[in-house]
């Protein structure tokens, strides 16, 4: 059995990032253009890596599978970024962010990283605002705030309701200068196939063009992976259509620890599902919950419009039963609440899986114009999706998937169990534990890439052994281009009768039933028999029309399902093993009497990370335990 | 929800080397709260459960951010609402409707596949300056350089676009004014990056007519169909910068 080694450094929190930062090995400017560094991935973490690496001196590969790099994921986050600046005044500092942070992830983080995100947050908004991302700001020219769920204070900034575009679009900047200036070479529509190890380090990757579906070998001294979440394991979640864990998957599948799978979170604010014809779900962002009351009429089955239900009538839940964060409780806890009126019979709409979002209060009290200011953009989007008018009505939502917390497990510096692969932002699962609060996947990318990776991976690569360099002739590449190669055959060979997407929405609805907002033994039991079945019905009936050597969706497509199909299976087994409810991971045998999630912190403070061996046995468990010594687990209270 | 039944008429061409052409299609049961993508996911399930390849687009927020999205359709950029392609509902068309479907036109975007083109063009006119040359650490505290509330706001109008190209493939000139006036207009409007407006504004402006793209005629079909709603006045803003820079010495 590995052991895991965290790598947290010894000594207080509070300034182990700095000593960490003294103690490393630094790279003179001359040899750092000795070092080339794959970046596969262009969200925050992997543009603000790839851009950061550059500027310090190395030399960078940066793939995405977008036709842009400035197409990324990242793009689509709304609401805001989290920072300790205290520009508010109203008692935030970087031990309540990291407070807050602790306690919103259910205690399942490892306090060390979460301090460290916490001290550089700071440092991110004075980047983003020196490359001119236009944050919302004050009549005298000072940046403003906003609230966030599972806070108390202010401590959110951003733009309009494009917080993630604009943050991106400044990390893009950055990236394309250093395109310009020659020190990064894009390889857009790119698809990570496979990592290649030499003597057990991480030396490249397998990508296959999608374009003219040429499999590229190409190599490198460090990889580091930022390729985001697996969110769509479910079908239906608010990631991108294109969003899929293939790489994390592939790297998992030579040797990179695969950790917390069940931590996914749904978000409890998107547009209801209409039908089966959707492909995905919108989000209407968490900072909506600032203004806007979450109800459901007190009569089951009420079929009243909902300005004709009079105020007696209406069941402002999240207020009666968190009297003291109100709508702003947790995305975890909101959604569970959402999903408990639905059972019960209150829920609206023609499905009766939804609650209203109500601005009707926020109007009277801001005028229309007010609430335009803040949110007017996502009104419209509202708007032109359900064809009502929030103004006048008030929004129907319900929970979807749409962030990971789980990914591959990375020690302090944010390196997998494999040498020289690194995974920042989304695809790592350090910061945010069981829960990830609003505002926080921003700054964790953005940290990971501008102020955490430049520094650990020119440790690495200074302090390791990497016995000179490697080229793409070298069998490794030779071997795991082969197997890509197969592996496209194959799926090719098979012209079954069923699109890659049928068989994903079959596998959506079980992750989503059994492994979903609420899960228990028996489900999960269930999820671990039926997907096998559907993952050997797929290598036997898929049908991939088409060839290998051109844009080929339906193989894309295919291709990433198929590591889905593994995931899942994985998933529920994670899920099945973690024996208790922390966070987002419901497990209806572990409630308190309040109906909250019931953690088991003698059992299960550990971070679970899973080990691939081959398709002929399931994974093997290691366990990292966490330890809280500053931030004491209580039960997380938010009434 | 109501059905509609489609006849769709979408451009096929296998490669930017080989010619293309309009093929028809007929699709039944559309739901009309289908966005555009979606109803045309269900014409490739339909061709792939049949053995058939299915119609090369991109897409992939589907939410109206990511710009990946674009499609002329019945001859007008995103279609008939202003919006991207795949915040377009189905609602907006009526049963039996016949629909054409091309890909982005222009000589600097060619198509590499049915309804997918090659937009890096507009990568390298960033690449060539658009942006702040501030390296990762080098940024003073966020709140030493005030920047007034509405210079702020007018930034964000202009760096809102969302790069689809679409104002491209709806200019008679394939012009790429509106993009890269925006990008101008968006730096310009604030402190930060101020010593190298000028060289910014040459360098994006030449870039652009190095890859092909046309000048500027005041048609203003690109503002008309932009879905972000970037007005036109920042082309004369991009302009202005670029004059400006003749005249200045950065």
């Amino acid at each position: 059995m590995t052991v895991l080694d965290s790598a947290v450094p010894g000594g207080d929190i509070s300034g182990m990032w700095d000593r960490h930062r003294f103690d490393m090995k630094l790279v003179n400017p001359a040899n750092k253009r000795r070092f080339e560094l794959i970046v596969v991935g262009t969200g925050l973490a992997g543009a603000s890596a790839a851009a950061t690496c550059a500027e310090l001196g190395y030399k960078v590969k940066s793939f995405c599978l977008q036709d842009s790099p400035r197409r990324a994921h990242s793009i689509a986050a709304q609401g805001g970024i989290n920072a300790a600046t205290n520009y508010a005044n109203d008692g935030d500092s970087v031990h309540r962010l990291f407070y807050d942070t602790v306690k919103g992830g259910d205690y399942r983080s490892r306090e060390a990283n979460v301090h460290r995100l916490a001290e550089v947050s700071v440092n991110i908004i004075d980047q983003a605002a020196a490359q001119g991302v236009p944050f919302a700001r004050e009549y005298g020219g000072s940046l403003t705030t906003r609230s966030f769920g599972g806070a108390q204070v202010s401590r959110t900034f951003y733009a309009r309701g494009q917080t993630g575009q604009q943050l991106l679009l400044g990390a893009y900047s950055a990236l394309m200068r250093q395109v310009g200036a020659g020190s990064v070479d894009l390889y857009p529509r790119r698809e990570m196939l496979d990592l290649v190890l030499v003597n057990g380090q991480a030396r490249g990757i397998i990508v296959r063009n999608l374009v003219t579906g040429e499999i590229e070998r190409h190599a490198a001294d460090a990889v580091l992976l930022c390729t985001g979440g697996y969110g769509r394991i479910f079908y239906l979640s608010t990631n991108a259509v294109n969003c899929n864990v293939t790489a994390a998957w592939r790297a998992h599948k030579r040797g990179a620890f695969f950790a917390n799978p069940c931590y996914t979170q749904i978000h409890p604010t998107c547009i209801p599902v209409s039908g089966e014809h959707q492909s995905k779900l919108t989000l209407m962002s968490e900072s909506l919950r600032n203004d806007g009351r979450v109800w459901v009429p007190k009569k089951q089955g009420d079929t009243r419009k909902p300005n004709d239900i009079p105020e007696g009538e209406r069941d402002y839940y999240l207020e009666r039963r968190y009297p003291a964060f109100g709508n702003l409780v947790p995305r975890d806890v909101a959604s569970r609440a959402a999903k408990k009126a639905c059972d019960e019979g209150n829920g609206v709409g023609a499905t009766g899986l939804a609650v209203y979002l109500d601005f009707r209060d926020a109007i009277k009290r801001l005028g229309k114009a007010g609430v335009a200011e803040k949110y007017g953009n996502l009104f419209d989007m509202y708007a032109r999706i359900t064809a009502e008018n929030p103004y006048e009505t008030p929004m129907r939502i319900y929970p979807a998937s749409h962030y990971a917390m789980g990914g591959l497990w990375v020690d302090y510096n944010l390196m997998t169990t494999i040498p020289g692969l690194f995974a920042l932002g989304e695809a790592n699962f350090s910061d945010h534990g069981a829960n990830r609060l609003g505002a926080s996947a921003l700054m964790q990318g953005l940290a990971d890439g501008y102020f955490v990776a430049p520094y650990t991976v020119g440790n690495y690569l200074w302090g390791t052994d990497l016995g000179g360099k490697v080229t793409t002739d070298h069998d490794a590449f030779a071997e795991a281009e082969n197997a890509a190669k197969e592996k496209t055959a194959k799926l090719l060979a098979i012209k079954g009768k069923r699109s890659a997407l049928d068989f994903h929405r079959q596998l959506g609805k079980v992750v989503w039933n059994k492994s979903g907002m609420a899960r228990n033994e028996a489900g999960l039991k269930e999820a671990i028999e039926e997907i096998p079945k559907i993952r050997e019905e797929f290598w036997e009936n898929v049908s991939v029309p088409g060839s290998g050597d051109t844009l080929n969706q339906g193989l894309v497509e295919a291709s990433r399902l198929a590591d889905f199909l593994e995931l899942g299976e994985l998933l529920a087994r994670d899920a099945l093993n973690r024996d208790e409810s922390c966070g987002a991971h419901f497990r209806e045998e572990h409630v308190t009497e309040d109906g909250e999630a019931k953690r088991d912190d003698a059992n299960f403070s550990y971070a679970a990370a899973w080990e691939w061996h081959d398709e002929s046995k399931p994974q093997t468990l290691h366990k990292e335990p966490l330890e809280f010594k500053y931030v004491k687990q209580t039960q997380r209270s938010y009434k | 929800m109501s059905e509609l039944n489609l006849k769709l008429r979408i451009w096929r061409q296998k490669d930017s080397n080989s010619p293309g052409g309009l093929v028809d299609y007929t699709l039944n049961g559309v739901s009309t709260h289908s966005s555009f993508l979606e109803m045309l996911d269900q014409l490739n399930r339909q061709l792939i459960d049949a053995g058939e390849e299915g119609i090369e687009f991109d897409s992939d927020c589907r939410e109206g951010i990511c710009g990946m999205c674009g499609l002329v359709i019945n001859g007008v950029a995103h279609g008939p609402v202003n919006t991207t392609t795949c915040q377009l509902h189905m609602r907006e068309f009526v049963d039996g409707e016949t629909l054409t479907i091309e890909p982005w036109r222009a000589g600097p975007f060619p198509v590499l596949k049915d309804l997918v083109v090659d937009r890096g063009s507009f990568d390298r006119i960033i690449a060539a300056g658009g942006y702040v040359s501030v390296a990762t650490g080098a940024a003073p505290d966020a709140n030493a350089i005030p920047v007034p509330k509405d210079k702020a706001s007018e930034a964000m109008d202009s760096a809102a676009c969302i790069g689809c190209g679409a104002c491209v493939a709806a200019c008679p000139n394939a012009s790429a004014s509106l993009f890269t006036g925006a990008k101008i207009a968006h730096l310009a409007a604030l402190p930060q990056g101020e010593p190298e407006r000028g060289r910014r504004a040459a360098n994006m402006v030449n870039k652009m007519d190095e890859e092909g793209f046309g000048n500027c005629s005041n048609h203003g079909e690109c503002e008309a169909v932009c879905p972000k709603e970037i007005p036109i006045s920042v082309i004369a803003k991009m302009k202005r910068e670029w004059l400006r820079s003749i005249f200045t010495s950065t």
